[in-house]
């Protein structure tokens, strides 16, 4: 297990670790999810030893591994932009640090042979990479990651430069690949959906800081804090700022009248008690925005439960072949709706949207924090 | 602005050794652009698409066939004489300038006067939100804030006669990613500019593009508007490039009244049944296969009602995974892996039966989509 405690760093003046606590088990799939210059790379550089922190403790299988040089440690990393010797054959690539490390013959072999079957480089190992795609080239350093079998397999957005279809199938084969070596496998990403399909456990980093670590289908459909909900929104979160009024009812900042209390109190049943009084704010996801709802699938009728209306002015819409995008203004926000099918709305049509209160989430919008009932609590 | 006409336009780059040609990084092609549409070149790495783009912006003389703005022949014009604007993947800035100072430089260098370049500069600034960044030095931006100015260097000029964008928002962070991409389809839908939008990620290209034109190996192999491009795709290659997942393509028969899956029957809608009746594929010897997207399979409680539902088959459910929004559920049909989508929050049946829309169930012979077509038949 590495555990991480604590850690401080400073990098520069818009960069920089705080206060950073971990523990990543080995045989996980850890995801550092967040935007450029949240902390991912300078979080995985102290990870790797290339880098002290300024403070905090960072042990690996219980033993402290600051000050160990990167040469000692059980250590591979693959970053976005892929790495090779050029002058090297693709075999000769994937066997380099099993050279380095003084393996025998046939154990090279064998190696090389097992991850460039899993890798699919099995026609290309004679190569040179230059004579190869993308794609291939990155298979090549993940290989080489793969065949070293170290303890801790930093992978820094390892896809990002590869077309999108292949990422989507690497993205699908990577968690498989690395799992049965039963080492601590960090993976940074920007993107959530990527998260999403990885699995594992997600930390959300925002500026140096985690804003909440968990398994990642807990931390998307439960996120502690309004950033972590909008770190693993794409796209792009709704929120507004929700306020009581001086009738005891809920009103959008900004809206001339209340919600209806139906829809109020729906909403303020799933609020902690100790925070009914706070200023909050709502967001929901794009996709949870409906310009109507039947039954599920499930035969649940959701009709009967108050919903929220949203009514909005339309901004642009972009359309995908399956899906639209309807970016829309609300009570002078941003918001953006995601809908089934094709739904061609022009820019100044007034939309009229839908949203379940369980689809909501509400924050406190002084702190940012989560303002649920915590389970057990009715 | 211009239509763009590319007329018998093939390219092959040069041969070291001369004795013999290069294949095509171009297939031969007749395309025309419309004046004022935006369109998406999609493709993967190497398909053609930037050889395509260089051709037009005129950085690459094609080997073969003419370049025609408006009827103009511009296939010996230099990139500056054509009058376009072009976007590149990296921020192309000058970093002692201020973002302002760069934004005014190509109206500067065509000699435009000081009051038009101003309001420009304002307009642009506005756009892209850098109205307060307006007298910083380049140099000092982040990344994501320099492509924005290079997008703001492409827009500026309002009497270009096309803008090209190479692949503008690949290195660009997710949630600006939402901004930009939706204020280049407004300055669409405002200014009217011919675009040209290369990329290779399919999200951007079907919401920018009023017409995509999908690529493969150097050839086109559709231009259509998103919906077409979904709904029916006409090679199976853009039925799987096309959509997260792709389509599902499994290898058949037809029987005559339906396509036949490892022995199950699957049915056809009316055109697609007289179409493949009319090309004989009863007796064929093409590769058939049938094309099903992800999104239009029901996965449903496998029962007695199923079994004479000739729309449903029963399937074997081998995993599921919870995609958050929606769940994705891998399935085998006879010998043969599938995928649907089913909806956040809903159940997954373990006797599982997969419910079929013959209007979404489509008919492929050696990759190209079975559909009436205009070749008259033999009597």
């Amino acid at each position: 297990m590495l555990r991480l405690n604590n850690i401080t760093r400073h990098v520069d003046s818009n960069n920089s670790l705080q206060d950073i606590s971990l523990e990543l088990k080995r045989g996980e799939l850890n995801i550092l999810l967040g935007p450029t210059l949240s902390g991912k790379t300078s979080l995985m550089r102290v990870m790797a030893g290339l880098d002290q922190p300024d403070s905090g403790e960072l042990t690996f299988d219980g033993e402290t591994v600051i000050g160990v040089p990167v040469q000692k440690r059980e250590l591979a990393m693959v970053y976005q932009q892929f790495i090779n010797y050029p002058s090297l054959s693709v075999y000769e690539n994937i066997a380099s640090p099993l050279r380095v490390a003084g393996l025998a013959k046939s154990e090279i072999e064998a190696r090389v042979a097992q991850a460039a079957q899993l890798l699919k480089l099995e026609p290309y190992l004679t190569r040179k990479p230059a004579n190869l795609s993308g794609g291939q080239q990155q298979r090549v350093a993940l290989a080489r990651a793969l065949v070293k079998r170290a303890s801790l397999v930093l992978l820094d957005e390892p896809l990002a430069n590869l077309d999108y279809k292949l990422r989507e199938e690497l993205r699908a084969e990577l968690p498989v690949l690395f799992a049965e070596l039963g080492a601590v496998l960090v993976y940074a990403t920007t993107e959530p959906s990527e998260a999403l399909v990885l699995g594992g456990k997600t930390a959300c980093l925002n500026r140096g800081r985690v804003e909440q670590f968990g398994p990642t289908l807990d931390l998307y459909r439960d996120p502690d804090t309004l950033m972590a909900a909008r770190l693993f929104s794409d796209p792009p979160l709704n929120s507004l700022a929700l306020n009581h009024d001086d009738s005891g009812g809920l009103r959008f900042a900004g809206a001339e009248q209340a919600l209806p209390a139906a829809v109020a109190s729906e909403l303020l049943s799933a609020v902690n008690p100790a925070e009914a009084a706070s200023n909050l704010t709502l967001a929901v996801r794009g996709h949870h925005l409906r310009l109507g709802f039947d039954p599920l699938p499930s035969g649940e009728s959701t009709a009967s439960k108050p919903l929220i209306e949203i009514r909005g002015i339309v901004d642009v819409t972009e359309i995908t072949g399956s899906e639209s995008f309807v970016h829309f203004s609300f009570m002078g926000q941003p918001w953006v709706a995601l809908l089934d099918g094709i739904h061609a709305l022009a820019g100044g049509a007034e939309i009229v949207l839908y949203a379940r209160p369980q689809d909501c989430f509400l924050f406190n919008t002084l702190t940012g924090k989560r303002v649920r009932k915590l389970s057990g609590g009715g | 602005m211009a239509s763009i006409h590319l007329k018998n336009l093939g390219h092959r780059y040069p041969a070291a050794g001369a004795e013999s040609d290069n294949p095509y990084a171009l297939n031969p092609l007749n395309q025309v652009w419309e004046d004022g549409g935006a369109y998406a070149l999609l493709g993967p790495s190497g398909c053609g698409k930037t050889t395509l783009l260089n051709i037009i912006s005129g950085l690459l003389r094609p080997s073969e066939g003419r370049v025609l703005f408006d009827g103009e022949d511009v296939t010996d014009l230099s990139t500056e004489r054509r009058n376009i604007a072009q976007v590149f993947q990296f921020p192309v800035v000058y970093d002692t300038l201020t973002v302002a100072e760069n934004l005014a430089f190509p109206l500067r260098n065509r000699g435009i006067d000081n009051t038009t370049i101003q309001t420009r500069v304002a307009d642009t600034l506005a756009m892209l939100g850098l109205e307060a960044r307006a007298n910083e030095r380049a140099r000092s931006l982040n990344a994501d804030d320099k492509q924005k100015i290079s997008l703001g260097r492409g827009l500026v000029r309002t009497d270009v006669r096309a803008i090209l964008f190479d692949e503008p928002l690949t290195v660009i962070d997710p949630h600006l990613k939402w901004q930009l991409r939706t204020e280049l389809k407004k300055i669409h839908e405002r200014y009217g500019h011919t675009m040209i939008y290369v990329t290779h990620d399919q999200t951007e290209a079907l919401t920018f593009a009023d017409k995509v034109v999908v690529m493969n190996a150097g050839s086109i192999l559709q231009v259509g508007t998103p919906k077409e491009l979904f709904d029916r795709p006409r090679h199976t290659f853009v039925g799987t490039f096309i959509g997260s997942p792709g389509m599902n393509v499994l290898s058949c028969t037809f029987d005559g009244t339906a396509a036949i899956v490892d022995g199950v029957r699957i049915v056809l809608n009316e055109a697609t049944l007289a179409a493949a009746q009319a090309q004989g594929l009863a007796s064929t010897s093409a590769t058939l296969e049938v094309g099903i997207r992800p999104e239009s399979l029901r996965v449903i409680v496998a029962d007695a009602s199923t079994v004479d539902d000739t729309h449903c088959v029963n399937v074997e459910v081998l995993g599921v995974e919870d995609l958050g929004r929606h769940s994705l559920v891998r399935l085998r049909l006879g010998e043969q892996l599938l995928c649907a989508l089913h909806p956040e929050g809903a159940a997954i049946p373990e006797a599982a039966a997969l419910r079929l829309d013959p209007a979404c169930t489509l008919l492929y012979a050696d990759a190209l989509l079975v559909e009436a077509n205009d070749v008259p038949l033999l009597p």
